[in-house]
């Protein structure tokens, strides 16, 4: 009984970070509806500029004051961001300010290694409050009592600014109805920025407090990134106390897991999330989402055509010169075309079930690292050969995006995002712990192509017939009766109802088929590699696939295999300098804010502007 | 003071995307006047409360506001100026209360204008009074329409945009409507009201503008209207 009371006052210590970071996280999103990814950056920013300030300020005031001074200067680097990096994408498509929020990621990566250095930093001891108390007997440190008590003060002073102040009443109008605000007097940008600037400042805090318990290094920004996303999700996302019972929930579940079930640790969270979502599709306390009730929609999609004879011709000269290459190039370029090619495939899948399905999925690296563990597990458990393995791979991947879709469908916008990143975090939380069964963090290796295919040459063949075949069959899929019952499903659900289409089935009908040919993308992925590691399923992964899928153009058919190509390549360049990330990070922004709509569909108004290109009709 | 309009639109030209939505809307509007602008529905009585407001920019021409051009001025500096814009869709912030949502709208006193306040705008309008703490979404069509319009008011304008007040709501709201509507100009506040309805327009309103295809067709008093029964039946549905 001590043992349980001391064990759920540190799941309350713990749970002062995550909600911290967590309310930030909620309030920026429940008012510019940015899922700001660089959120875990501004935490591990706090961390470090307090670590930096608290060596320099003595004493208990100078710990305290550096906590403060920790959450007001991240808060000025959000404003930062908000201003330079979001301001010019507002009016982009839904979602599409994510992708910039990555690129800022990247850089902040970077930089925090110029300035602090690769090696971990152990936060100080908070002055005054060293030792331990002891509460029936157990030691509960006094760090842990003293975070305890200030987590409501700062639940009550922030649920105050926003339900009691002139301030919060106009956020809480502008998260409903921004240009309504704008049309009553208010500057509502600087609502925005105002808002940033406090989420980003709690980001910093948090940060900064939990110092003395976890110190500060460079993993830190993805570490927390999932957690906070699952307490704001299951708290219901906008809701403030809703993130402090997630956080409270998640926290003191952790600290049960860690002690009776240290295996499930990382599976237990997602598992509650889940459950959660299940029972309550948006959050403990969260609110219904209608999509498009925050006029984010953007403009109405042009209807994509097939492909015009000159457009075929481009196509059929660039698949020679493909099939040319390992006659003349190295067999690097070989090897690199590869993973080029299995990429865009990759990415073409996500966007059939993210460009035509309207589905936002954070979760698609679930289908091919589930593919490529399928045919990795049937190669080392059952000595299948490679063809058939490579054809279990899209059979298990789509058998799972079946199961998962199912689940996810009753949900839409960004709860279907997190819950599909739930359960790929769940899957790769249970590879990465079943070491006996999947080898965990060592991977499974020694899986490599038939005797017949060994060598890059015949496996570049291989990759180029069924990567390109797969990118080929999903646009005639996309042209088939099938994809108009997608197009019509996410352009107007109620109308395409009405003329007997069952849109639900048949997204989730798509969200299976796509997840099948990400899974023919990670077959192919792990036999060329010949082996496979947990990272396959990361967050990291979906996220590359989503980037590219953003940034090549939601709105185009060839808009993800042009991203996939060029993220790929460009990677391929760049990593070779130190500071790769930075360079990468600022590309990926400037693309952002100079091309809204992705690099196909940019270019394609350039061209039409110069009058290279036929412009379409325009809407009546 | 020199003989300055309150609001002047000169050859407004405004599109949605390729569109062509208004063209070529010339109209004036001076102090104490309330003017009703008529038009079938898709006429383009919305988009020109909208290029007024500046949430749709016009592609050519210019809107004056009290003598200042504030064409592709950013909408909230045109409202703080004193232009008071009652949408259509009412556009309530349905998870406020009443009272939050009047706190929205709220701006500070003019000089030589009366000042709109809670009290006052709940002897306007008594139902929202006793409903102060409901939130949008628990109030009725009409009760939204009066919400949006006390909403307005709270920002103390200048000039008043109201964009069809009478549709969808009861026939007895419209009657409550209508006088409360003839309160403001008793108050002398110049009202821009777009209308679909001959008979409600007539009876608050001192001049008429029928736009047809985003064309002005007609500009001048009811008296003249009446004279000329063709232009009504060509360009409203009666």
């Amino acid at each position: 009984m001590e043992l349980i009371f001391a064990q759920v006052l540190t799941g309350l210590a713990n749970a002062a970070t995550l909600f911290l970071v967590a309310s930030g996280l909620s309030l920026i999103f429940g008012v510019t509806r940015i899922v700001n990814f660089a959120h875990g950056s501004f935490y591990m920013l706090g961390a470090f500029i307090g670590y930096s300030l608290m060596q320099v300020l003595p004493g208990m005031f100078g710990f305290w004051f550096s906590v403060l001074l920790a959450g007001l200067a991240v808060g000025v680097i959000g404003v930062i961001v908000e201003i330079c990096v979001l301001r010019p994408v507002y009016k982009a498509p839904e979602l599409f300010q994510l992708v910039a929020t990555f690129g800022v990621i990247l850089v902040i990566q970077d930089l925090a290694l110029l300035t602090w250095g690769a090696e971990d930093v152990l936060g100080p001891r908070a002055p005054g409050l060293k030792g331990i108390v002891r509460i029936f007997g157990e030691p509960v440190p006094k760090y842990d009592l003293a975070m305890i008590a200030i987590t409501p003060f700062v639940l009550f002073g922030l649920w105050y600014l926003i339900t009691k102040t002139r301030v919060g009443v106009l956020v809480r109008a502008a998260t409903q109805d921004r240009e309504m605000v704008g049309a009553l007097g208010v500057n509502q940008a600087w609502l925005f920025t105002g808002v940033f600037f406090l989420g980003s400042a709690m980001a910093g805090l948090g940060g900064a407090i939990q110092l003395p318990k976890g110190g500060a290094d460079l993993l830190m920004d993805f570490n927390i990134l999932a957690s906070i996303f699952v307490v704001v999700v299951i708290g219901g996302m906008g809701s403030l106390p809703g993130a402090y019972i997630a956080a409270v929930l998640i926290s003191v579940l952790n600290v049960f897991g860690v002690s009776y079930l240290p295996s499930s640790t990382l599976v237990l969270m997602f598992v509650v999330m889940a459950v959660v979502l299940m029972v309550k599709p948006y959050g403990l306390l969260g609110r219904e989402e209608v999509a498009g009730e925050h006029g984010q929609v953007g403009e109405p999609e042009r209807p994509i055509k097939p492909a015009g004879p000159k457009v075929r011709l481009a196509v059929v000269v660039l698949l020679a010169a493909l099939t040319l290459i390992p006659l003349f190039g190295s067999s690097f370029l070989s090897v690199l075309a590869t993973d080029i090619i299995i990429f865009c495939l990759f990415a073409a899948s996500l966007h059939f079930i993210l460009g035509l399905g309207g589905l936002v999925s954070f979760g698609h690296a679930a289908f091919f690292g589930g593919g490529a563990y399928v045919a990795a597990l049937m190669v080392s458990y059952a000595n299948t050969p490679m063809e058939l393995a490579l054809l279990l791979a899209p059979l298990g991947a789509g058998l799972l995006a079946f199961i998962i879709g199912w689940v996810c469908m009753r949900l839409t916008g960004v709860y279907f995002a997190m819950l599909t990143l739930a359960f790929a975090q769940l899957l790769w939380s249970l590879v990465f712990q079943w070491d006996e069964f999947t080898g965990g963090d060592d991977g499974m290796v020694d899986i490599w192509p038939a005797k017949w295919l060994a060598g890059s040459t015949s496996y570049f063949y291989l990759t180029l017939i069924l990567g390109v075949g797969g990118i080929l069959f999903l646009r005639h899929v996309a042209h088939s009766p099938f994809g108009y019952a997608l197009r019509a499903s996410r352009d107007s659900s109620r109308q395409a109802e009405a003329t007997g289409i069952n849109t639900k089935r048949v997204q989730w009908l798509a969200f299976a088929f796509a997840g099948a040919m990400a899974g023919i993308a990670g077959g192919l992925f792990v036999f060329s590699k010949g082996s496979i590691f947990p990272t396959e399923l990361e967050i990291a992964r979906s996220f590359d696939a989503l980037i590219v899928v953003f940034l090549g153009g939601v709105k185009t058919l060839s808009g993800a295999v042009v991203g996939g190509a060029s993220l790929e390549y460009l990677k391929d360049q760049i990593t070779r300098f130190e500071y790769w990330r930075i360079t990468l990070g600022i590309i990926i922004i400037v693309v952002v804010i100079l091309a809204p709509e992705g690099i196909v569909g940019t270019a394609r108004k350039v061209g039409e502007r110069l009058g290279w290109v036929r412009e379409q009709e325009g809407l009546r | 003071m020199t003989n300055i309009n309150m609001l002047k639109l000169n050859a407004v030209n405004s599109f949605y995307g390729k569109a062509h939505i208004l063209n070529d809307i010339s109209f004036s509007i001076e102090a104490g006047e309330v003017v009703s602008l008529l038009g079938r529905n898709g006429a383009g009585k919305t988009t020109t409360m909208k290029s007024i407001m500046q949430l749709v920019k016009p592609k050519d021409g210019t809107v004056h506001f009290l003598g200042k051009d504030i064409t592709a001025s950013p909408t909230h500096r045109v409202a703080k100026m004193g232009l008071g814009y009652v949408p259509e869709e009412r556009r309530i912030f349905t998870d406020l209360t009443i009272l939050e949502n009047l706190e929205v709208g709220k701006q500070p006193a003019r000089d030589g204008l009366i000042e709109w306040t809670i009290d006052i705008l709940f002897d306007l309008f008594p139902n929202l009074k006793e409903r102060r703490n409901n939130r949008g979404k628990e109030l009725s069509g009409g009760e939204q329409q009066m919400l949006t319009i006390a909403r307005t008011l709270m920002g103390n304008p200048k000039l008043l945009l109201l964009d069809e007040p009478s549709e969808g709501i009861a026939p007895v709201i419209v009657e409550q409507m209508a006088e409360t509507i003839l309160k403001l100009k008793k108050e002398g506040l110049p009202v821009l009201i777009s209308e679909q309805n001959l008979h409600f327009a007539r009876i608050v309103a001192d001049r008429a503008i029928i736009i047809e295809s985003g064309s002005r067709k007609f500009d001048g008093s009811f008296e003249e209207l009446e004279a000329q029964p063709e232009i009504r039946d060509a360009y409203l549905s009666v």
